[in-house]
């Protein structure tokens, strides 16, 4: 085992330890979390291809954001990585096993995601909601134990949803629900956490708990993909970024690369500039007026 | 009160109300006579009565009032919609579709089954149909499709029912609209075992899917991403539930309001998680629809002048929805998700 082998059949076992305290995205010793190879997703009806021939591997234990303007295949490279969506070409592996090789339960142990959102047709609570995360835990029949009771209350804490906990969805403020919603892809404890804009209904507060969450998250071992607009933010906690362009590959690295000036304006249409945030260190990406 | 407390109670209610319907009825019984013709001693005559009329019957109402309370808690969570009930999709046109015309040829007369059989065979083309227009190339099964495919497809058989009712005799028109209300007075063994060997095993398979019906609720892809196999889940669901209410419907006719209210009524007092209101609303169901009976039987007396029952879908209506709208209304003030309307 010498080199990093991002091979398709990479007989690895998914569950080769992870020893805590040792940073393994510089050493990946396991499959990647995500891998996606030359993946095309052509939608019937459709007159161009949703994504084109799209490459990435998401390291394990990294921080990975997705960016790109509405409609460039963000959600869908999200779908074609999990087995959501039918793929025309290419292949996806999730943690070296081809996705479709998987079972839905198996997965939902090992990804959590938080799609844009959703819709509850019957009333529920932000507790029992939470604890449908554990399902895939769980048998048929089987009620919850005290791990299963563990971590739906530590993943409570984490998003701030404890006092919430007895209040029905739909008394809940959008960012209320968004964090129920993230609390219950933690109580999954997955080994990756998939999320699409899950801070674009929150305040400057709870977006930044949030983020901070995910990012000690991933320095714990855990890999976060993540789908945002905000490209700040996205340079400063991920590791590495990839910018879709009607899906197609425009950039891909890491936050310096990906955040050039040219890129950005040819992608977004958009006059911007990027300079360095002095409180930060960062890149900083403002958009310009039109006029420009 | 906890789930385990509605369980137990609506456990004891169950035993009362099967009691109470093989007691009542239009030869009054005693409970001494009751529990004598239940050891099998006492008089001839009142243990034929309670062992082949009223307790075939009282056994009915429960599998049909049960399992027509299942089916529609199933088809509320399938359709992700509170108006959803077992006859939704077709199932009763197609049943009835079928009997009408068993009737209009006559065969009821001399086959006692003709009408179950026919009632039956009507309610699997419905379903067949319906599945058959729901599901893509890819054998995936679009819900709000299934929606309207089934009430399209009952639409259909209703017409067709009408027009052959429009052609027939008074004499079959009577009998016909006496069926669509729904009796248990035909019940008989042969015809409990008939609706026990369909409905039990595919309520107990309905059952061990609560959770993944839970999941259906907040939508098909969330429900893939926490490990739900939505496709599986959804076809077996349809056709479980349908093959449920087939049965019911085949024996007893078309009870109303059932699969709606007691559902409803049952989350409104326990909530919405599956494990818990599927168990429940089959009780529930069987408790209302064998007191529904009772009430069928001796609310008028009856004499040889007289000689029918009300029928047992005029009783759930008008029992059920007063209940029901009490609940409703009183959930409007201490909950804002109220179980109807999203």
């Amino acid at each position: 085992m010498s080199t990093e082998s991002p091979g398709p059949a990479g007989p690895e076992e998914p569950s080769a330890t992870k020893v805590a305290g040792l940073p393994n995205k510089t050493e990946p010793t396991e499959s990647p979390a995500l891998e996606a190879t030359e993946l095309s997703v052509h939608y019937p009806a459709a007159p161009t291809p949703a994504l084109d021939s799209v490459s990435m591997i998401v390291p394990n234990g990294s921080f990975y954001a997705v960016l790109g303007p509405n409609g460039s295949g963000k959600s869908t490279l999200l779908r074609a990585l999990l087995g959501m969506v039918s793929l025309s070409a290419g292949r996806a592996h999730v943690s070296g096993r081809l996705v479709s090789q998987w079972d839905r339960r198996a997965l939902a142990r090992e990804v959590g995601v938080v799609t844009q959102s959703e819709s509850v047709a019957f009333p529920m609570t932000v507790r029992e909601l939470v604890a449908m995360g554990r399902y895939p835990h769980l048998g048929a029949l089987q009620s919850e134990t005290p791990a299963d009771r563990d971590a739906i209350s530590a993943a409570m804490r984490m998003c701030d949803v404890e006092e919430l906990a007895h209040r029905f969805l739909s008394t809940l403020s959008g960012g209320e629900l968004q964090r129920a919603r993230v609390a219950r892809a933690f109580a999954q404890e997955p080994k990756l956490l998939v999320l699409d804009e899950p801070t674009a209904s929150l305040d400057i507060r709870h977006e930044m708990e949030i983020l901070e969450l995910l990012r000690i998250s991933a320095d714990d071992g855990m890999t976060i993909f993540l789908i945002t607009h905000h490209l700040d933010l996205a340079a400063r906690f991920a590791d590495r970024l990839l910018l879709l362009d009607r899906g197609e590959v425009a950039a891909e690295g890491g936050p310096g690369e990906v955040l050039q000036e040219e890129t950005l304006q040819r992608v977004y249409g958009w006059p911007i500039s990027v300079s360095n945030d002095p409180a930060t260190g960062l890149p900083r990406v403002t958009p310009l007026s039109s006029s420009r | 009160m906890k789930p385990l407390g509605w369980a137990i109670l609506l456990s004891l209610a169950a035993v009362l109300a099967f009691l109470l319907s093989i007691r009542l009825g239009a030869e009054p019984l005693t409970t001494a006579e009751v529990l004598a013709a239940l050891r099998g001693e006492g008089d001839v005559n009142v243990g034929l009565i309670i062992r082949e009329l009223r307790a075939p019957r009282a056994v009915m109402a429960i599998l049909v009032g049960g399992g027509l309370s299942l089916s529609g808690a199933v088809f509320q969570a399938l359709l992700r919609n509170p108006l959803a009930e077992p006859y939704i999709l077709g199932i009763s046109g197609g049943a009835a579709m079928g009997a009408v015309t068993a009737l209009a040829l006559g065969l009821t007369a001399s086959l006692a089954w003709a009408l179950p059989t026919a009632a039956f065979a009507g309610a699997l083309i419905a379903i067949l149909l319906v599945l058959k227009v729901a599901s893509a190339a890819d054998r995936r099964v679009d819900v709000r499709v299934l929606l309207l495919a089934g009430v399209v497809v009952g639409a259909f058989f209703t017409a067709g029912m009408s027009f052959v009712l429009s052609i027939s005799d008074a004499r079959t028109v009577r009998t016909a609209v006496l069926w669509m209300m729904g009796s248990l007075a035909s019940s008989d063994w042969s015809s409990v075992w008939m609706v026990a060997l369909y409905s039990l095993p595919a309520a107990i398979v309905l059952l061990s899917l609560a959770r993944s019906l839970n999941l259906l609720a907040i939508g098909e892809e969330t429900a893939g991403y926490l490990g739900a196999n939505v496709e599986r889940v959804k076809l077996v669901a349809y056709v479980l539930a349908s093959l449920l209410t087939a049965a019911g419907v085949a024996a007893t006719g078309v009870i109303g309001f059932v699969g709606l209210i007691v559902p409803h009524s049952v989350r409104l007092s326990v909530g919405a998680d599956y494990r818990v209101l599927l168990p429940l609303s089959f009780l529930a169901g069987a408790v209302f629809l064998t007191l529904a009976d009772i009430l069928a039987r001796t609310v008028f007396p009856i004499t040889l002048n007289s000689p029918t029952e009300v029928p047992i879908g005029v009783i759930t209506a008008f029992v059920g929805v007063p209940l029901f709208l009490v609940l409703l209304r009183r959930s409007v003030g201490d909950r804002t998700g109220t179980g109807v309307g999203s």
